[in-house]
């Protein structure tokens, strides 16, 4: 009964936590950690409690659309590689994402997430910006092709994901980058 | 010197059947002048290993400005109540001794009690008593060791402080939180994604953080002590570089939800988000001065990332830094005095410190991948990410470049060190 009283009182709190939120958040999964731990009481000489852990959920993905997996076809390739501190999608990389354009054209329920990576030098939030950068040109040059701006959605993944991870230029070179993905394959 | 990192090493190995993958620290560099002093075991600290009086003297030692002399076994033990022979103390060549005594109560806690002493004026300065759980022992000798230092130095001690940091283990990325000095680390969230930029509340009962658990970056604010966390910004786009304003009630944040990075102020419970400012560049990693009244920020509007600053009521950014293509992670000193940052330096990123008067800059470290630096809450270290050997650690040096520390971990990539506030 009192674990049962306890959980609701944490969802409370954490449907407070979204209401609260404005409407064009979306409310990422939030952890439900329940009660703190009975007899945890807070020591007069530390003022300090225990941590308590958190694990996240480990997401799963699969992807609608088939012909976007056929290796012969184009639109299984997904990666637009940039030049050192440059943004701007080069021409061979025209046709894959005109090829994706369409795509999004001919079917208006499938969604894209362009996610923009940088090497792993320098700042890793100053990184965030530039994979931006990156993203946000693929996402640019899609919708001039004809895609609906609101079928993508451009982020960045910064250094943080890096493909290939020895401290050299044809490495980083594979990391400057921007990936589009389906809806379903994140 | 020597003796000291091998009195220090011999610590650690003691340490280790209690600590797990914690972090050990290494000394690289030592203050100009250390006081000796002498720290007696606390009379029945034995129940309580490794002993209070060695983490006290540990945290002394690591400062840089403190030397603890090796001591015989006394006979009979001292504790707080005990008279105090000067002249013996003289002789042993201490400035400054702590006695006290740690006395198991009937609830199952404990008493700790402690008398400080000017060996040279002969007198005492002063003492504290202290009742504790088993599990706070460090805790509370960390707090023993700040009221040492804060007797000794005139500045308050930052050993009872906690830091929070990102372990990398393969694709498994765990928040932590440890005490100052590394030990007593506790998870506060496990991803299989990123977590990035993590900065503590004001309160220090809080952190935001950057998690890419949603395959993009999103801002949450987590409650330690409980685990409950809830989305500050999860803007279509990306959503990073959270920072505190001083108030804990708001904070600066970097958005791409009108294209670009682009900076924006939002309530701590994700409402209430308006624009600070707009430019056709990246700007990013906000920063508040501690006064409130300016926001530190990154942004390539002249061409290379350079840092600036803006009143925090939004106004026309000043640029602050000037030597060199690459300045960015912008972090105040808590007086509001100087400016920490990373800079390229030949190739190589390393900790700059920017006197905001005089604006003068020095360059405090030698190492070539140094990010994130982070102020202790005295101001007197930074610290600082690095990579040693192909792995993350984290790093300290003091603000006037002279010492410098190490903390790493047997297992794993350390990285984005955040140094939390003083807690009463």
């Amino acid at each position: 009964m009192r674990a049962i009283t306890c959980s609701a009182i944490a969802c409370v709190v954490l449907l407070g936590a979204c209401a609260t939120t404005s409407e064009d958040q979306k409310p990422a999964p939030t952890e439900s950690a329940g009660p703190a731990k009975p007899g945890a009481s807070t020591s007069p000489t530390t003022g300090r409690e225990p941590v308590k852990p958190v694990e996240t959920g480990k997401p799963s993905a699969t992807s609608p659309f088939a012909v976007l997996k056929d290796p012969n076809n184009i639109l299984s390739k997904r990666s637009v590689y940039f030049d050192y501190d440059k943004f701007d999608v080069k021409d061979e990389y025209r046709k894959l994402v005109e090829a994706h354009a369409q795509f999004l054209k001919a079917n208006p329920s499938a969604k894209m997430l362009i996610q923009g990576n940088a090497d792993e030098r320098g700042s890793r939030e100053y990184n965030v910006g530039l994979g931006q950068r990156r993203s946000d040109s693929v996402k640019k040059l899609l919708t001039l092709l004809g895609a609906r701006e609101d079928q993508i959605e451009s982020v960045s993944l910064g250094e943080e994901k890096p493909v290939c991870t020895a401290a050299n230029e044809e490495c980083y070179a594979k990391n400057r980058r921007g990936d589009m993905l389906y809806n379903g394959e994140y | 010197m020597l003796l000291r990192t091998i009195g220090l090493a011999a610590l650690l190995i003691a340490w280790l059947p209690v600590a797990r993958a914690q972090l050990a620290i290494e000394i690289t560099g030592a203050g100009a002048q250390r006081i000796p002093i002498a720290i007696v075991p606390l009379a029945g600290e034995k129940v309580l290993p490794p002993g209070i009086s060695t983490i006290v003297r540990a945290d002394l030692e690591r400062s840089g400005l403190f030397r603890g002399l090796e001591l015989p076994p006394l006979n009979p033990e001292p504790n707080e109540n005990s008279n105090v022979n000067y002249a013996e103390w003289r002789s042993r060549l201490a400035d400054a001794l702590v006695v006290g005594s740690v006395t198991p109560r009937p609830d199952g806690r404990f008493d700790a009690n402690f008398r400080l002493y000017d060996v040279v004026k002969q007198k005492p300065i002063g003492g504290l008593g202290f009742t504790f759980a088993k599990e706070q022992a460090r805790v509370t000798a960390h707090r023993i060791a700040d009221f040492v230092y804060e007797k000794l130095t005139g500045e308050k001690g930052v050993f009872s402080t906690r830091i929070a940091y990102v372990v990398k283990r393969g694709n498994r990325y765990e928040l932590q939180v440890a005490d100052a000095d590394g030990a007593g680390q506790e998870t506060a969230l496990a991803s299989f994604e990123p977590i990035i930029s993590p900065v503590w509340s004001p309160d220090g009962k809080r952190l935001a953080y950057v998690s890419f658990e949603n395959k993009k970056p999103v801002i949450y604010v987590h409650t330690l002590a409980d685990g409950k966390r809830h989305v500050v910004a999860n803007f279509k786009g990306s959503n990073s570089a959270p920072a505190w304003a001083p108030d804990g009630q708001r904070l600066a944040v970097v958005l791409s939800r009108e294209g670009g990075s682009q900076l924006f102020m939002v309530n701590a419970d994700g409402s209430g988000v308006r624009r600070l400012a707009s430019s056709p560049a990246i700007d990013t990693e906000p920063r508040f001065s501690p006064d409130g009244q300016w926001i530190y920020f990154t942004s390539d509007r002249g061409g290379s990332p350079q840092i600036y600053r803006m009143p925090a009521a939004g106004g026309e950014p000043q640029r602050i830094t000037f030597e060199g293509s690459y300045n960015v992670s912008p972090r105040i000193s808590p007086d509001g005095k100087t400016l920490a940052y990373i800079t390229r330096n030949s190739g190589k990123f390393q900790v700059a410190l920017l006197d905001l008067s005089t604006r003068q800059a020095q360059i405090l470290t030698d190492s070539e991948h140094d990010e994130s630096p982070s102020f202790s809450p005295n101001g007197r270290m930074i610290l600082l990410a690095t990579v040693i050997g192909g792995r993350g650690v984290l790093s300290a040096v003091s603000a006037d470049g002279r010492m410098k520390q190490r903390l790493s971990t047997a297992a794993g990539d350390v990285r984005e060190p955040a140094w939390g506030p003083f807690v009463e």
